[in-house]
């Protein structure tokens, strides 16, 4: 029971998600809906190696697109059947994710992060002018859907919906999984403090490299299941906007919380769609709200929850003591130690 | 222990460790002061691998350990803290100290994958090696507090609780009394002395003079970078060049 | 042409790109030097540059140096508030905030630009159109006047910080932060002063840049790109390292569309950075190491 509790905001989340095909007016709104769980799912990578181990990787866009392009030239040019694709579009992505990672993670802070952006580019500008192979800027036209696994067929929108929460769910879970083990907290040390991770005997590169491909696998499945999706690929999809995208939906839902990233991204993109008539101008919008977060809010939704809940858990355990009571439990304990980090906050009182 | 010989580091022309040979014996507690930029904590950086040596020789229990990388020479066993402790603000002082044990573990991404018991059980291990060693700095008490709410000297105590979640042989201590009022100081005094009692060998860096004379064995002085003078605390109190280095500096000993 | 001739012709490319990509690396560098912060706004801050000047010379009629005055102006203006509204506030913040609102800042400058003069390209009367022969290169004036003008600029930066006492504080503050603020020295106004002049450098190498190129919202993405990439190879905060990783860019991107390809030149920048950054992670003319 207690269990339920804890874990409430999943399962009411979950539930609204399994019911939303059937309070939604029409397919647009789950095509909408679907197209979110996608990037919420390339977001939450990208959150994995940005929020919890602390490297602002500004190449994430272009993994995305290179599990897109897998995906699209292996299912269309080489008659690859689609769901071997998938899964190599994750592999791909994460196998030259590999090779970036282990140039690109030696260089700390800042460098880090210029040099992914040029990798970002660098990727870009490959997918469109390496025509024999993706086709250039006419993009690769006529990706199949997902064909039908066993009985289940995915040609309506709903079904399609259906497949796309099944994969973000998995996602999920497997993040889950990563960021409350010992992993997790070796990445959280490292984010905290590579100084202070190495000197507990933490090996940095090995640990910043696993968390760098994991979440370039994040985003190579994400792309595949976009290209299947959205059944047309451009370069565009490697623009570099996009990891700008995937950043915004971090910080509004909550930087280095596991719900953040989708929450962030639900809400970023239903906030978009409302704001359809902006169009190409929405960062008029979102560029400040970007600057407002970081100074104003930056832990965002669920991280400042999370926040106020240790804060109150720890209160509590406060008072507890001062009244007497034999000192916690091991449980009450463990009921904050969640390893789920909650924002970035170290080094500010450096 | 740890036998240092003929260390040097050269940032840009400036030595800010020149040609220092030091001794740091099993069991005991070996200190080292000098005025601010003498070299301390750049000489404690050497030896646990934050640096790279110019030149020179470390021995950790006869195995040298030069140039070697800092996680490697923490799982050898040489624990240290820092002069400024970056602890993660936002979550559980337990939560903090929990990853201290990570490196005596093996479970690796697939253990997480599949959540397998070698997982589960080096966590619970990692758990009662962070109550552990919380008790042993007499924190049990804060655990569950959120790190960015306790005192200054709480603190420095989890750092200690860090080092010593490690398992080390050997805990480098790099101003562990900075910013922490005389009353607290005597306590941690005493924490290090039960640290020494239980078998840990502890290098010490300090400016507080009462605390050093009070617990050390030995002391090496520093000043721009060389061993000055060293001995016993008496020896060293005594000693024309320490006086002179530390009435020469504007930064006289607090 | 003889191939000495077309030798020379890549030549004044190479030093055309490369006063271009100095001047925008030099605000960059500064930037860095004093705040530690890679301001990936700098890009927008060229961009709107390009956009004002056009706007005052096409929509108004004004002269171009005018123009280039008042677009400097305008950039250096924005910069400032960049700098007092954004990243003052952010001074402690973790290290990966305040270069996501820097990218907050990029966003919307491009957004706003896009809402006001769409997303077309567009191209900015050169005040020059004559040919200009010095020796037995030809060229049109306005190459001629972006080496000069980024020539003049970059002497003109050196003098200011070795002269006055407000540039050596930019100097002194760029190498060492807290060793300025103890000889009281006020670090926010030159913070303030040094966005003014990051922006205003911009901006001028963008409107020298733009009658020979064309002027667009996505202008700034690569121009920034590479000229962080000329900051990492001369050494974040150094100005002289910003001139010359200026103009080793622009000599290799000269010479590598004239001899390799040119669809691939603007590629040639971030490979060599890669290159660089595998064998020295530090950068090129750094000595740090652990
Ligand atoms: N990474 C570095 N790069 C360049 N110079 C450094 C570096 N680390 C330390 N130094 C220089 O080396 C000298 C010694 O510094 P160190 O920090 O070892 O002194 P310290 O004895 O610990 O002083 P304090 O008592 O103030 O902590 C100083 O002049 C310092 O500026
Ligand atoms: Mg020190």
């Amino acid at each position: 029971m207690k269990y339920l509790v804890q874990k409430g905001g999943w399962l009411i989340l979950l539930l609204l998600c399994v019911a939303f095909p059937l309070v939604s007016s029409n397919d647009y709104q789950l095509y909408v809906m679907s197209l979110a769980f996608i990037w919420a799912i390339a977001a939450s990578g990208l959150n994995l190696v940005t929020g919890f181990t602390g490297q602002l990787n500004l190449a994430h866009g272009g993994f995305m697109a290179i599990g897109a392009y897998t995906l699209g030239v292996l299912t269309v040019d080489y008659g690859v059947p689609f769901w071997i694709a998938f899964l190599l579009s994750g592999a791909v992505s994460a196998f030259i994710g590999y090779f970036v990672g282990i140039v690109s993670l030696r260089l700390k802070e800042h460098y880090f992060a210029i040099f992914t952006l040029c990798v970002g580019f660098i990727l870009y500008l490959l997918i469109e002018k390496w025509e024999a192979l993706t086709h250039g800027t006419s993009g690769v036209i006529g990706v199949p859907a997902p064909p039908p696994i066993g009985p289940v067929s995915f040609e309506s929108a709903i079904s399609q919906y259906y497949l796309v929460l099944f994969l973000l769910v998995v996602s999920l879970f497997l993040m889950h999984r990563i960021v409350t083990s010992l992993l997790g907290r070796t990445f959280i040390a490292i984010r905290n403090s590579e100084e202070l991770a190495e000197a507990l005997g933490i090996n940095l590169m090995r640990n910043k490299v696993l968390s760098f491909v994991l979440s370039t696998f994040f985003a190579g499945i994400a792309g595949g299941m976009f290209a299947g999706f959205v059944r047309f690929i451009g370069p565009d999809i490697a623009h570099v906007m996009h990891t700008f995208d995937m950043i915004t939906f971090m910080l509004v839902g909550g930087i280095g919380t596991l719900l953040g990233p989708i929450v962030g991204t639900l809400l970023v993109t239903w906030l978009t769609q409302s704001l359809q008539f902006l169009q190409d101008f929405r960062m008029i919008v979102f560029g400040p709200l970007l600057v407002l977060l970081v100074i104003f809010f930056p832990h965002g939704l669920v991280g400042s929850y999370k926040i106020w809940q240790v804060k109150r858990a720890a209160k509590r355990a406060a008072e507890a003591q001062q009244a007497g009571t034999p000192i916690q439990s091991k449980s009450r304990i463990e009921t904050n130690a969640s390893g789920e980090g909650v924002g970035e906050e170290a080094r500010s009182n450096a | 222990m740890l036998n240092v010989k003929g260390l040097t580091k050269r940032f840009g022309g400036l030595a800010a460790v020149n040609n220092v040979d030091a001794d740091f014996e099993k069991g005991k507690i070996t200190a080292i002061i000098g005025p601010n930029g003498a070299g301390k904590t750049t000489f404690f950086n050497l030896v646990a691998g934050t640096h790279k040596p110019t030149s020179g020789k470390i021995l950790f229990q006869g195995k040298e350990i030069n140039a070697m990388r800092a996680d490697l020479v923490a799982r050898l066993g040489i624990a240290r803290t820092f002069q400024t402790t970056h602890l993660f603000e936002n979550a559980s002082v337990f939560d903090n100290i929990i990853v201290g044990h990570r490196l005596r573990t093996h479970s690796g991404f697939w253990d997480v994958m599949v959540n397998s018991r070698r997982l589960r059980n080096e966590e619970q291990i990692c758990r009662k090696r962070a109550m552990e060693v919380l008790d042993f700095v007499g924190l049990a008490d804060l655990a569950p507090r959120i790190t960015a709410d306790i005192s200054q000297e709480a603190r420095k105590r989890v750092a200690f609780a860090l080092a010593m979640a490690t398992d080390p042989e050997m805990v480098l201590l790099d101003e562990p009394a900075g910013g922490v009022n005389p009353d607290e100081t005597v306590g941690l005094s005493e924490l290090i002395k039960k640290m020494v009692v239980h078998g840990y060998t502890v290098g010490l860096i300090e400016h507080k003079m009462d605390m050093i004379m009070g617990i050390a064995d030995k002391i090496i002085v520093l000043d721009h970078g060389e061993k000055i003078a060293e001995g016993s605390p008496a020896e060293v109190r005594s000693n024309p060049l320490v006086i002179e280095a530390y009435l020469g500096s504007e930064h006289a000993a607090a | 042409m003889s191939s000495i001739d077309l030798f020379f012709q890549q030549i004044l490319n190479g030093l055309t790109l490369g006063s271009v990509y100095g001047l925008v690396a030099l605000g960059l560098t500064l930037v860095y030097g004093i705040l530690h912060v890679p301001n990936f706004s700098h890009g927008a801050l060229y961009m709107v540059g390009a956009f004002v000047a056009f706007f005052l010379i096409v929509d108004l009629g004004i002269n171009y140096w005018v123009a280039m005055i008042g677009a400097a102006a305008v950039v250096a203006i924005l910069g400032v508030l960049s700098e007092r509204l954004v990243f003052t506030p952010l001074r402690h913040a973790p290290p990966i905030h305040d270069k996501i609102a820097a990218i907050g800042v990029l966003l919307f400058l491009e957004a706003v630009i896009m809402a006001i003069w769409g997303a077309e390209f567009r191209r900015m009367p050169a005040p020059y159109t004559e040919m200009l022969s010095i020796g037995n290169v030809a060229a049109p004036a306005q190459r001629w006047l972006i080496i000069a003008g980024a020539l003049l600029l970059m002497a003109a930066l050196h003098l200011f910080l070795k002269k006055t006492i407000a540039g050596s504080t930019i100097s002194a503050l760029a190498q060492n932060r807290e060793g300025a603020s103890l000889v009281g020295i006020d670090a926010s106004r030159v913070a303030m002063l040094t966005f003014a002049i990051s922006g205003a450098l911009a901006a001028v190498a963008a409107v020298l840049f733009a009658p020979i190129n064309l002027v667009y919202p996505a202008m700034g993405h690569l121009v920034i790109m590479k000229a962080f990439v000329i900051i990492i190879l001369g050494g974040m905060g150094s100005v002289p390292g910003a001139i010359l990783g200026g103009m080793i860019i622009g000599f290799a991107e000269s010479f590598g569309a004239f001899y390799i390809s040119t669809d691939y030149k603007d590629i040639i920048a971030f490979v060599l950075l890669v290159v660089i950054l595998s064998f020295r992670p530090n950068g090129l003319f750094t000595q740090g190491e652990r």
